[in-house]
């Protein structure tokens, strides 16, 4: 009898497929994968460490870089919990404005991720053509803040600047490109026979499991459960809209591709009605130079983030900046439920599981 | 003047085996300058094709990818492949300090010269090959193999886990597809009579072997795209999960030497698949050579185009593809042929 050595292999923190900086370590028999565990912080910035040094307004760039891939999002997120805490009433314009961008944000996320899974399974050409339909959506970004990635658009109490006459029509044409941009998608990378095999039943994740583990956002929905924070408890103005929550029925890579691939036509109609619905007016409240929100209140707030719940808790001491501020950020949560999802695999599907659970390691690592 | 161009090089070296004997040189020595001339020939046709076909991927790969490739330098960016030569020459050859050397730095230039030895027996036109042996395909498909011996040492030598785990599935995979790409060529064996490979052009004087033999064109294909670690079958390099596989650890002109050599492999199969199925170098109004070279360029753009749409294919899917159906329909091709050769040789007298 041969003796056999198990291989332990990093993947990352410098890797092609390591989204970032994410390292794994992999624990191999051959190619089986006996175990997976991911290692967090290079990325680390200590962003919750900077907020309490920060006055609440100067803290807002610095949410854009948590997910830097779905900008608009984690900044819609941290304004609401600022006004949440000091009680701000937002203009009507400024609510449908960051719905727009909100949801134009989580599409451009919602490509990457087809896109990166694409490149990560060797389609090359995959990336290459959500990259160029998530450019429009980074031209139209650059219209309203003259920032294509890092757009700090949002401010408390409002938005930044209204938006530009060219804007409206750009939108329009995209949400109506939407349906042919996923034809070919179709066609290029969901038809293919090998890029199916590759996803599906693979990186099963049972909802029992996916719940233990604090799983959020699409990835809980592929598991089959209905919970959108969106529907579930509206913020903003959510309650307004119609749209439907796709949900997965298997848990397993294929279903959460399917699950982004619905939700990108989803807010697309949730942009078509904003359009429709969006008043004139005012797009920036009336609020204080210096906000010092009341001692001693501390307020959670979670809106339904590109990857999945992503919350913030910040507790005031009166003054102008934050006592402490904590970010749930859902790319954390999702990632630690790898190696459940990686072990007995091959090593081909741990790439398969890290794309798929669509981190982005800037807010994991915060 | 068309017949002088169809000639062309057959009587270019007729020309200079009679100048050498002008010149006192016996008969025998003139044929063996000119096999080193052609030798060299053959190196110099390798380099030309590669910058080329360098090029033309990236090309193709821009149109398929709806971007405009290289187009800074020269006209088109023709000069990219050359600037990119060059960069890769002038770089820094790093010999990592714990690998197997010997190993390590013969690896590529046994692949090299493994890929180049292919040319020898490849018909780059009527009379145009170097040596005709008469056991041609056999020659070029047992030369192939040994290019898993050149890729398990590169991986072996680094001393790194991805190379090796790049090395090993590379020998897992070329064993496996090696034998549906023999049997696919089979049939054609069976039909032409003979292993030459100028005796197989000939026999496709009036039919292409891809008519009578379609599936074993497929097959030949699909196994050839494995044998030349191309994707959606690149498993030895597999850049998005294995870094690069293999070739991880070598920098340089060393890299580049595996480049070159799987680009002249990619060359050597293509015209292998216009040789045996597409009628080799027959063709009506142009002469010989250059429907070869036109032959073997629209095999490479199936490849090419196969590589930038396909994603990659897991490893035990590909082993089961290999064996559980590329092999049986293999076989199955071969029984079939057999069957037609006996009902036809009998219909025929």
């Amino acid at each position: 009898m041969l003796s056999t050595e198990r291989l332990t292999i990093n993947i990352g923190p410098q890797h092609p497929s390591a989204h970032g900086g994410l390292h794994v370590e992999a624990v191999l028999d051959g190619e089986v994968v006996l175990d997976a565990i991911p290692h967090v912080g290079y990325v680390h910035r200590s962003v919750e460490k900077i907020a309490e040094s920060r006055t609440y307004a100067q803290f807002v760039p610095y949410t854009a870089r948590l997910d830097y891939l779905g900008t608009h999002l984690p900044v819609i997120g941290y304004v609401q919990t600022v006004e949440k805490l000091a009680g701000i009433e937002v203009p009507e314009r400024a609510e449908y404005i960051r719905i727009i961008m909100g949801e134009l944000s989580r599409i451009a996320s919602h490509q990457l991720f087809i896109g990166s899974l694409a490149i990560d399974l060797g389609a090359t050409t995959g990336l290459l053509y959500c990259m160029r339909d998530r450019e429009r959506i980074m031209d139209m970004f650059e219209m309203t803040s003259g920032q294509r990635l890092l757009a700090a658009y949002m401010r408390i109490g409002g938005i930044a600047e209204d938006l530009p006459a060219e804007f409206i029509p750009a939108v329009r044409s995209f949400v109506r490109d939407i349906p042919k941009m996923i034809k070919e998608y179709q066609g290029l990378l969901y038809g293919n026979e090998i890029f199916q095999a590759r996803l599906k039943g693979i990186g099963k994740l049972s909802a029992e499991d996916a719940i233990a583990y604090g799983v959020t956002g699409p990835n809980l929905r592929a598991c089959g459960i209905d919970y959108d924070i969106r529907k579930a408890e509206p913020y903003g103005i959510y309650d307004r809209f119609d749209f439907e929550v796709p949900v997965g029925s298997k848990g397993d890579a294929w279903d959460r591709l399917m699950v982004r691939n619905e939700e990108i036509i989803q807010s697309g109609r949730i942009i078509e009605q904003a359009l429709e619905q969006m008043p004139e007016g005012e797009i920036q409240a009336k609020v204080p130079r210096v906000l010092k929100p009341e001692k001693g209140k501390s307020v959670y707030h979670r809106i339904e983030g590109a990857k999945g719940e992503l919350g913030y808790y910040i507790v005031s001491d009166g003054g102008e900046k934050p006592y402490r501020l904590h970010v749930r950020a859902p790319s954390f949560v999702n990632l630690m439920a790898l190696p459940l999802v990686s072990r007995g695999g091959l090593l081909q599907d741990i790439i398969v599981n890290i794309a798929t659970l669509d981190p982005v390691l800037g807010e994991a690592d915060r | 003047m068309m017949q002088k161009i169809e000639t062309l090089f057959v009587d270019l070296s007729d020309w200079f085996i009679a100048w050498l004997q002008s010149l006192g040189v016996p008969l025998a020595w003139a044929d063996g300058i000119l096999l080193l001339i052609q030798f060299l020939c053959i190196v110099g046709i390798i380099l030309v094709n590669i910058t080329i076909l360098i090029w033309l991927e990236r090309k193709v790969s821009g149109f398929i990818q709806q971007r405009p490739g290289p187009n800074r330098l020269g006209p088109f960016g023709v000069f990219q492949t050359i600037a990119d030569a060059l960069k890769l020459l002038t770089k820094e050859d790093i010999i990592p300090s714990k690998t197997d050397r010997w190993i390590f730095l013969t690896a590529p230039i046994l692949f090299m010269t493994i890929s180049v030895m292919l040319y020898i027996v490849l018909p780059m036109g009527k009379d145009m090959q170097v040596v005709d042996l008469n056991v041609g395909l056999f020659f070029f498909i047992s030369l192939g193999s040994l290019t898993t011996i050149a890729l398990l040492m590169g991986g072996w030598g680094s001393n790194n886990k991805w190379s090796l785990l790049g090395a090993m599935r590379s020998v897992a995979q070329m064993i496996s597809y090696e034998i549906p790409l023999a049997l696919s060529l089979m049939g054609v064996v069976m039909i032409a009579g003979s292993l030459r490979l100028s005796d197989i052009v000939a026999a496709q004087d009036n039919l292409w072997f891809v008519i009578l033999q379609p599936i074993a064109f497929l097959t030949y294909l699909i196994s050839a795209t494995a044998e030349l670690n191309r994707g959606p079958f690149d498993m030895p390099e597999a850049e998005q999960e294995l870094t690069a596989g293999a070739y991880t650890e070598y920098t340089g002109m060393r890299y580049a030497l595996f480049f070159l050599a799987e680009y002249t492999n990619l060359v050597a199969v293509s015209a292998l698949a216009s040789t045996i199925f597409l009628g080799g170098w027959q063709g009506p109004w142009l002469p010989s050579w250059l429907w070869i070279i036109i032959k073997t360029y629209l095999v490479m753009f199936i490849f090419m185009w196969a590589k930038w749409t396909f994603p990659r294919i897991r490893m035990d899917h590909l082993m089961a593809f290999s064996w559980k159906v590329l092999i049986p329909v293999t076989l199955v091709n071969i029984v079939a042929t057999g069957f037609g050769l006996y009902i036809f040789k009998g219909i025929g007298g």
